[in-house]
């Protein structure tokens, strides 16, 4: 069942000659991971306030676990959806970490004695139980994305909006993060839709939707998406190490497979052709 | 004069003499040579944008001593006259287009130089020859700097710093967040000044790649402290270390010790894909090798 559908999605900023949003329609599974990419400036965040309610459509419609986003729906929509934006700073209204995680629930009037259980689980489920009682202002980047996502965890939404979140991230931060995110999408059958251009994140995702100018431009899975090469760069995402270094050994003459490999298919690759001695 | 810069027994505390008070450095001896091209790295929290703000004494010292060229900073240096040192060691910050606010690009990157007494024609002068310097359009420059994208954006905050005329320019994560794209042509830009005014560059960075790629010291923080220091060959020739001090290793690197664990051998391990390809290729049988 789709549990997000885009029907003919317009939009265009005021100041702008060209529309950020043109025409775009697709829809997305419940329970599945989805990953929209794009270049910067290719209309991917527009996108996510839009579907979140941020911003009205000018045109097109938006449905969401079956409910059409209107101006009187959008509440009960953004109780469904979670979002974890890209620069934590704007999202901090607590003064602790934990007031922080339980602000979402007091929203939703849940009774104090889960909440305190719940904001101690979230915490945990990011790693940052011994940053508790800290004030969120003097936490590094990272950290600050693991509070933003503990409060969206405690709240357990249907759907959950990741826009570029784990890019201030490190890379082990990064991987941790979204280990939980993985885990969290299993135990609660969560639909994740992550905009990105962090190859490790568009793996992570069972499809990718491609979009420039605004535009839909395809839907496929990684493994289809990612043996584009170069192009790759103008969709916003990295070129994997994997086709890097099948580029660098066919500059070498070396008789490389010209399908996609992940690193691992590689590796079994060019074990098999190792010149035994 | 080219500027050195010289930890000796560096301490730094958060809200020191108070109950709150937190270590930041501990006992850091470092030196960042004229034109080296520095790396600094470790986990979130470990003292990195903490250190950096002492290249240009907008953190003094706790106790020990900073010299920045021929100034020795230490904690009881007052903060008159340190205007000099500001305008020598020039500093992007994480994010540095939240701190753009002029009417238009061209305004904001001429600010700095005004505030050190440049009068305000010469500082646009000065402004357009460095938004050409990092590649900003020069139909951009009378744009608002909120029109601008991100990458744009990153770019005009990198101008407003170089206008500065600096010796040595502290980068922290200037990538971050920017696309694929936007990251090599930040790196490609910092490579280029480096090269043709014969910058110093300290780059705070995530990026094992771009240490790889760029870097000839590297300095690595834990905890507070200096953990490692040395060229990137010498760093990351031990991943072990680097595991248990939760880094990472360069991608092409990773793959190597990969390829190891098969059966290739390699006489040092390769930081690039580069590196790894010239090693892999007569490792590989003759049937592996087309006869085009």
């Amino acid at each position: 069942m789709a549990i997000i559908q885009v029907e003919h999605l317009n939009y265009q900023y005021s100041n702008s000659d060209t529309k950020a949003i043109d025409d775009v329609s697709f829809e997305i599974q419940a329970g599945d991971w989805v990953a929209i990419v794009g270049h910067n400036g290719s209309g991917k965040s527009t996108l996510a306030k839009l579907l979140i309610g941020l911003m009205a459509a000018d045109s097109g419609k938006i449905t969401i676990d079956g409910q059409e986003l209107t101006p009187d729906s959008v509440w009960q929509i953004r109780e469904k959806v979670g979002m974890v934006f890209q620069n934590p700073d704007n999202q901090f209204v607590g003064a602790t970490v934990a007031d922080d995680v339980a602000f979402g629930m007091e929203n939703r009037g849940v009774d104090r004695d889960t909440m305190v259980v719940k904001v101690d689980r979230a915490l945990k489920q990011v790693g940052m139980s011994a940053y508790k009682d800290r004030e969120p202002a003097n936490l590094s980047g990272g950290q600050k994305q693991r509070v933003a996502l503990a409060g969206i965890i405690a709240i357990a939404p249907k759907i959950l909006i990741l826009d570029e979140a784990t890019s201030m991230l490190d890379p082990r931060g990064r991987q941790e993060i979204l280990a939980v995110i993985q885990q969290l999408k299993t135990d609660l059958n969560l639909t994740v839709l992550s905009i990105t251009h962090d190859i490790d994140e568009a793996a992570n995702a069972d499809r990718l939707v491609v979009i420039d100018d605004g535009r839909f431009v395809e839907e496929a899975t990684p493994d289809n998406i990612f043996n584009h090469g170069q192009q790759l760069i103008d969709m916003g995402l990295d070129v994997p190490l994997s086709e890097k270094l099948k580029d660098a050994l066919q500059k070498r003459h070396v008789a490389v497979p010209q399908s996609y490999l992940d690193e691992r298919g590689l590796i079994d690759w060019l074990r098999t052709s190792r010149l035994n001695k | 004069m080219a500027t050195d810069i010289t930890f000796e027994q560096v301490d730094y505390w958060y809200q020191a003499g108070t109950p709150f008070a937190v270590q930041a450095l501990k006992n850091i001896d470092l030196q960042i040579t004229p034109g080296s091209f520095t790396a600094v790295i470790g986990q979130t929290g470990s003292g990195k944008s903490t250190l950096i703000q002492h290249l240009n004494a907008l953190l003094k010292p706790s106790s020990g001593t900073v010299k920045i060229g021929d100034r020795v900073i230490n904690n009881e240096t007052k903060n008159k006259h340190l205007k000099p040192l500001r305008k020598k060691v020039g500093i992007v910050f994480q994010f540095p287009e939240n701190q753009l606010f002029e009417e238009t690009v061209i305004k904001d990157i001429a600010f700095g130089p005004q505030n050190f007494g440049i009068s305000e024609t010469d500082a646009l002068v000065l402004a357009k020859r460095m938004a050409g310097e990092v590649g900003l359009d020069e139909a951009l420059l009378k744009r608002s700097p909120f029109d601008l994208s991100g990458g744009q954006m990153r770019r005009a905050a990198i101008a407003g710093v170089l206008a500065l005329e600096p010796e040595v320019l502290v980068l922290d994560e200037p990538t971050a967040g920017l696309d694929p794209r936007g990251r090599l042509e930040i790196m490609q830009l910092v490579t280029r000044l480096r090269q043709e005014q014969n910058l110093t560059i300290v780059l705070i960075t995530h990026q094992m790649d771009d240490v790889a790629n760029y870097a000839n010291q590297v300095i690595v923080m834990g905890h507070g402290e200096l953990i490692k220091q040395g060229t990137p060959r010498k760093i990351f020739s031990d991943p072990k270390w680097l595991e248990d001090h939760q880094l990472g290793l360069p991608s092409a690197t990773k793959m190597a010790y990969e390829l190891q664990q098969a059966g290739f051998t390699f006489k040092t391990m390769p930081l690039t894909v580069e590196e790894l390809a010239d090693q892999l290729t007569p490792q590989l049988s003759k049937g592996a090798i087309s006869h085009e």
